[in-house]
């Protein structure tokens, strides 16, 4: 077989070649080519909405590819170092649902960090499987998360040897990541799966300074959000599997929930951006990383600021770290890291990624300039300037053990009632409870209520987080399950 | 042959120069960079496209950028200059001997070079001993020093491109911080005239004037930037630009000046009723 060429872009080719065709649409999408909406048309520009097309013959179709999506697929799956890749328009939770659908079933358990995305909850939600959740470890000078311990894998599968499969975030939202060739081994030994949500590590398959990818360390599953360092556009994603994955199954899971009119600007938008990383990633990735350490320099001589990285590794919780995820410990500056993220952008005109109740993180990208990197950095010192206080009275936050009572989906189709959140102790959730960001679960359908618990929510809220999930958006009420305590 | 170098000064007003050659184009990291020489302006520098300065009427530029400051600080002793590669400002500062030193902050190497060679007019006192030459870019320059200048000059470009930094909050905080307690900061301060300009006006000031406890805006005509009209901001910790003018003491230096006096420096303040009524807008906004 000849390698595949990676200057291709298969689908990108076919929408150049069917637009020169001047076909005359009597199909969907009803806007024919922009002409019935024309403000949306004057917005978005002719190429835009000229591009957005639907499947056809020579443009293939997304929910069975036999040509120009398939070869797409090959290629991405060849640039990933995949078995096989799916590109994916329902955003990077329809690739990590899917991932997690084409693994457990209804009663079926699945070991996972409590700090997943909620994705993988409404997967749970959906198909009924039970969680088992492995405690990450705490770093409780910064107040986050780290990666989950090999021993407390390892002690997780010995206790649930049952268990189908083992989901690892690679990385966390904040850049750490587990010893994932470690945990694919034990769960590969006891018969498991390992699935990675590789959500914030699509680059880490085009530079060799960057953790190691979910492929390249064996794991069977990987959800790849190309829209986020990869550069395609939002919603658009790849699932990517292993040799020991059946392809076919997966796209029938993938069939299940997906869009039979998958938009060819996000089709296309990966194709381009695959190409992209697989020509110029290196050197793109080389870039984002001599920035990033720039920027941390930069943050740490301001003083009071941690920009965090490397240091941290410790070959077990923190295995290794991505340096591209500029996150930065504001507690030494007397604020929390909320109200640095509200202060960027109120004060300076900078939006960043989130900020917690310790920490702030600001995404880097092959996107970034120089320049930006400096006024981010200058409106950090100024902010200390103006605005820093002395460390005392935050509290960092701190992992909480859930007690899951029932599985999710019971849970979330039981009988409920509502109770003011302060009468909740002791009930059984039916509803998420996020904190957003950074997006993990505080209170996940089918959990325990616990005073703990209900302490970190309202001082939280008090701090400015965005609580979200529960029916009442203020959450001053809960929904509990009825008559089961 | 017709020959002519032309700007957009709004989407549907070009202004436009008759050449009669180019004496040099180049392409640094930054920006591009092109030498004209006309019958009408003299040689004049342009970044990517946009006029900078011209042989004609760069003295109007650069003594209403330098004289203001200078009539109404009691001691300028350390200067900091932000951009102004091309040397004007520099030629200015320098007739002041008490001056003890001024460091300069250029991101572009190139373009001090190219002005060296072909606008000897404006950097022709570049070599002066008292300057100090920083390749960097000016926002991370000003993030270190503490109340270590008397004076801070931003002579920057417009604010898109690599100048976008030095029109920031984070930028005139920052300039606070390294001024000492009665420092003057004075900026290049954009045209009120036309929308686009005037919005770039509106911002800077909305920033300086939550920077800085004073903070006046002047006016000067320079006829080779859009509309024609230019402003100057002026702002500071303790100085009133008109009721701490000193006029005796700066007539007594002898300096010569084209366009500065100190009759214009008090006039220069007065603003057209809608150019009061923009800035009045974003002050009150807060």
């Amino acid at each position: 077989m000849t390698k595949p060429d990676q200057t291709r872009a298969p689908i990108y080719e076919a929408l150049e070649h069917f637009r020169r065709q001047r076909v005359v649409p009597f199909d969907v999408p009803g806007h024919k080519r922009g002409r019935g909406n024309p403000e949306l048309a004057r917005l978005l520009g002719e190429t835009c909405v000229s591009m957005d097309v639907n499947s056809m013959k020579p443009l293939d179709n997304l929910c069975h590819p036999i040509s120009v999506i398939r070869e797409a697929e090959e290629l991405a799956a060849d640039a990933f170092g995949a078995a096989h890749a799916f590109l994916m328009v329902g955003g990077t939770t329809s690739a990590v649902q899917s991932m997690v659908l084409s693994v457990v079933k209804r009663g079926e358990k699945i070991i996972l960090p409590r700090n997943v995305h909620r994705s993988v909850m409404g997967a749970l939600v959906l198909c009924g499987a039970v969680p088992v959740y492995v405690n990450p470890e705490c770093d409780d000078r910064l107040g986050i998360p780290l990666g989950m311990r090999l021993a407390e894998v390892e002690r997780t599968i010995r206790a649930h040897p049952d268990a189908k499969a083992v989901l690892v975030n690679n990385p966390t939202y904040y850049g750490i990541c587990s010893n994932l060739p470690g945990i694919v081994e034990l769960a590969h030994r006891a018969g498991m799966l390992c699935l990675a949500d590789e959500a914030h590590g699509t680059h880490f398959y085009f530079h060799e300074d960057l953790p190691l990818s979910a492929m390249a360390a064996g794991a069977d599953m990987a959800a790849a959000s190309m829209h986020k360092s990869g550069g395609s556009l939002t919603q658009s994603s790849l699932l990517l599997t292993g040799p020991g994955v059946h392809a076919g199954h997966v796209r029938q899971i993938i069939n299940l929930t997906q869009t039979t009119s998958a938009s060819y600007l996000l089709l296309s938008s990966l194709d381009i951006a695959r190409r992209n990383l697989a020509l110029r990633g290196r050197e793109e990735f080389a870039r984002v990383i001599q920035m990033a350490r720039y920027a941390r320099r930069e943050i740490n001589a301001i003083g009071g600021y941690n920009a965090f990285s490397r240091e941290l590794v410790n070959g077990d919780s923190v295995y290794d770290f991505d340096e591209t995820k500029l996150s930065v410990n504001t507690l030494d500056v007397g604020l929390a890291g909320i109200e640095v993220y509200d202060l960027l952008r109120d004060e300076y005109d900078i939006q960043i990624e989130f900020g917690d109740l310790g920490n702030i993180l600001a995404y880097l990208s092959i996107g970034d300039r120089p320049r930006e990197i400096e006024r981010l950095v200058s409106a950090l010192s100024e902010v200390r300037r103006r605005f820093g206080r002395s460390r005392a009275g935050l509290m960092q936050q701190e992992y909480i053990e859930p007690d899951v009572a029932v599985t999710p989906q019971e849970a979330f189709y039981a009988d409920t009632q509502s109770l003011p959140i302060e009468e909740t102790a002791g009930q059984i959730c039916s509803e998420f409870v996020m904190c957003y960001p950074p997006g993990i679960p505080v209170l996940t359908p089918g959990e325990r209520i616990t005073k703990p618990i209900l302490d970190y929510i309202r001082y939280a809220k008090a701090k400015g987080c965005s609580m979200t999930g529960p029916e009442d958006p203020d959450i001053l009420r809960l929904n509990v399950l009825k008559g089961v305590r | 042959m017709e020959l002519w170098f032309s700007e957009a000064h709004s989407p549907n007003v070009k202004f436009s120069v008759r050449v009669n050659r180019q004496l040099y184009s180049g392409q640094s990291e930054f920006q591009r960079i092109d030498i004209f020489e006309s019958p009408e302006f003299g040689r004049f520098l342009t970044l990517d496209g946009y006029m900078m300065l011209t042989e004609k009427d760069e003295f109007i530029y650069h003594e209403l950028i330098v004289h203001p400051p200078m009539a109404v600080h009691p001691q300028v002793r350390d200067v900091l200059v932000i951009g102004a590669g091309d040397g004007g400002v520099i030629r200015e500062l320098v007739q002041y001997p008490e001056i003890e030193h001024i460091d300069l902050v250029e991101i572009d190497p190139l373009v001090v070079e190219v002005c060296r060679e072909y606008l000897p007019q404006t950097a022709c006192r570049l070599d002066d001993p008292r300057l100090t030459i920083h390749y960097e870019d000016g926002l991370r320059f000003v993030r270190t020093p503490q109340n270590a200048y008397d004076l801070i000059i931003v002579d920057s470009t417009d604010p898109f491109g690599p100048g976008e930094g030095l029109f920031t909050r984070e930028f005139y905080g920052n300039c606070l911080k390294a001024l000492r307690e009665d420092g003057i900061m004075v900026n290049q301060h954009e045209s009120p005239f036309y929308p686009e300009d005037a919005i770039a006006c509106q911002r800077a000031h909305k920033r300086i004037v939550e920077s800085f406890p004073i903070s006046k805006v002047y006016q000067a005509h320079i006829p080779t930037y859009p509309s024609g009209h230019w402003l100057f901001g002026f702002a500071s910790k303790r100085y009133h630009p008109l009721r701490d003018l000193d006029e005796v003491r700066w007539n007594l230096r002898g300096l010569h000046c084209r366009y500065y006096t100190t009759t214009l420096h008090k006039g220069a303040f007065y603003i057209p009723a809608y150019v009061e009524e923009l800035l009045k807008n974003v002050e009150a906004a807060d």
